[in-house]
């Protein structure tokens, strides 16, 4: 209110402030395009990796991969994604491991991706019936040979809504990226205001480069939503 | 073509097949019935080792396995499975593939036949089971008896020695069920080594070579249909066949 009314009584103020805003937005724009979109992607694409290999060791006989699979996904939700990126980013140096900012971004946000969406992928394969993997079994097919042609592709669909949740919210948590500095969009923003001073102005700039890029990974996955459910009675 | 010897299987404390012995000769048409929890849908799914027996053998086509032995290879499994063809009684065919697709995904994964050639061999299993203008229809698009046809064309897409049939009809509306049987019957006709678990009587009289009584585990009498349906030995068998007619 304080700032609409004070930029409302000035005219002189609102076109500094429009002028910073026009400003800010290429090197924000910037931090996006270069570091938290493809952060995002890298992370993700790991992440799933990982999560279905979690998932796998999850569903496994084997009592081992088991332990270890539920070890790791006990560590990482356990724990604080800031407080693990601390460790990998301020902690490891300390062993003479030294990892950049933004390989040390990817491992952390890619163990995370992992360990959480490796309860979704557990469960999506779960979800689908015993008799497809039995049906699968009934034509000659390998444990392997089901899981890759007929277990994974339909547990896929049924992982898309909460999948994609996931990767809003990665998103989101990339802006943590900006405290192991790399300089992503919040970093660009935080940059910019600490000269300017204009926190309200950079931080809901810099909130409604979020939003607009989440609204439109929405739009994407009820794109993916309809092409994967060609196949399903309705 | 099938030899099967004192064969065990149970589920924790509940035996459920209790020494099993059957000798199937090739080409023959078995059909095997009882009341539910008998066992014979337990037996079958041994034949194709979706349960793993706990004792006896099962010699398919000239082939051991020996269930005696601790260890079974996995390997061994996987080629005895491919020895028999299994039709579901709910399909369980995969949505996420055509009709077509769902028929060539055995040859092409598992027998490694070229893309071409296993189309070509799809298209003509579908035909046979009449559904040749619904090839490319995934199994939501088909009604209960086109998918247990297609059901019957995957498992026809192996080339099994023995076709298996648990309950095919069973989840079929009643005016479906005749499509099916009629395809069931082609298949006796031409020479292939079934064994049906089945509730349809009818198709038990007209298209059996023989009818195995399942009671409690154990197999308590085998005969030609004529036999089992007018002269029963067994009182179960008796009252068995009174409760369901």
């Amino acid at each position: 209110m304080f700032l609409l009314s004070n930029v409302l009584m000035d005219p002189a103020r609102a076109e500094e402030l429009l002028s910073l805003a026009g400003s800010s937005l290429l090197p924000m724009l910037k931090g996006a395009i270069t570091y938290t979109i493809p952060l995002s992607l890298i992370t993700f694409a790991i992440g799933i990796i990982l999560a279905v290999l979690t998932a796998l060791a999850r569903l496994s006989s084997i009592k081992v991969l088991n332990w270890i699979a539920r070890f790791y996904v006990s560590i990482i939700r356990g724990t604080p994604l800031l407080v693990q990126l601390f460790i990998i980013f301020y902690g490891l140096p300390n062993l003479g491991l030294t990892i950049n900012p933004l390989p040390s971004a990817i491992i952390g946000f890619s163990l995370s991706v992992g360990a959480y969406s490796s309860e979704i992928i557990r469960a999506a394969i779960l979800s689908i019936p015993k008799g497809q993997w039995e049906a699968g079994f009934s034509i000659g097919m390998t444990y392997t040979q089901s899981l890759k042609r007929i277990i994974l592709p339909q547990a896929a669909r049924v992982s898309i809504p909460p999948l994609s949740n996931s990767f809003i919210s990665l998103i989101k948590d990339t802006s943590l990226a900006s405290l192991v500095l790399v300089s992503e969009l919040f970093r660009k923003a935080q940059e910019i205001a600490s000269t300017s001073y204009e926190f309200l102005l950079l931080y809901t700039e810099a909130a409604i480069i979020y939003w607009v890029i989440c609204t439109i990974l929405s739009f994407i996955q009820g794109r993916l939503e309809t092409r994967l459910e060609r196949y399903v009675t309705k | 073509m099938i030899n099967i010897k004192n064969l065990h299987k149970s589920f924790g404390e509940l035996e459920v097949l209790k020494g099993i012995n059957l000798e199937i000769e090739k080409g023959k048409v078995i059909v095997m019935i009882g009341p539910s929890g008998s066992g014979k849908t337990t037996f079958l799914r041994c034949l194709n080792l979706l349960e793993i027996p706990n004792a006896g053998t099962i010699e398919i086509d000239g082939k051991v396995m020996d269930f005696n032995q601790k260890k079974l290879n996995k390997k061994s499994i996987v080629d005895f499975r491919s020895l028999t063809g299994m039709v579901f009684q709910n399909y369980n065919l995969f949505p996420h593939k055509t009709a077509l697709e769902n028929v060539m995904e055995g040859p092409v994964i598992v027998k490694k036949i070229s893309k071409e050639h296993a189309r070509e061999k799809a298209v003509k299993l579908l035909t046979k089971v009449g559904l040749a203008d619904k090839v490319n229809y995934y199994p939501h698009q088909l009604s209960g008896g086109q998918q247990q046809r297609v059901g019957i064309a995957r498992a026809m897409g192996i080339e099994p020695k023995v076709m298996l049939f648990d309950e095919p009809t069973s989840a079929l509306d009643p005016e479906l069920v005749g499509e099916v049987l009629r395809v069931m019957k082609d298949l006796a006709q031409e020479g292939m080594t079934m064994v049906v678990v089945t509730h349809e009587m009818r198709f038990a009289r007209e298209a059996a070579d023989e009818i195995i009584f399942f009671d409690q585990g154990v197999i308590m009498e085998r005969g030609v249909p004529e036999e089992i349906f007018t002269n029963p030995k067994e009182e179960r068998t008796k009252r068995f066949l009174e409760r369901i007619q």
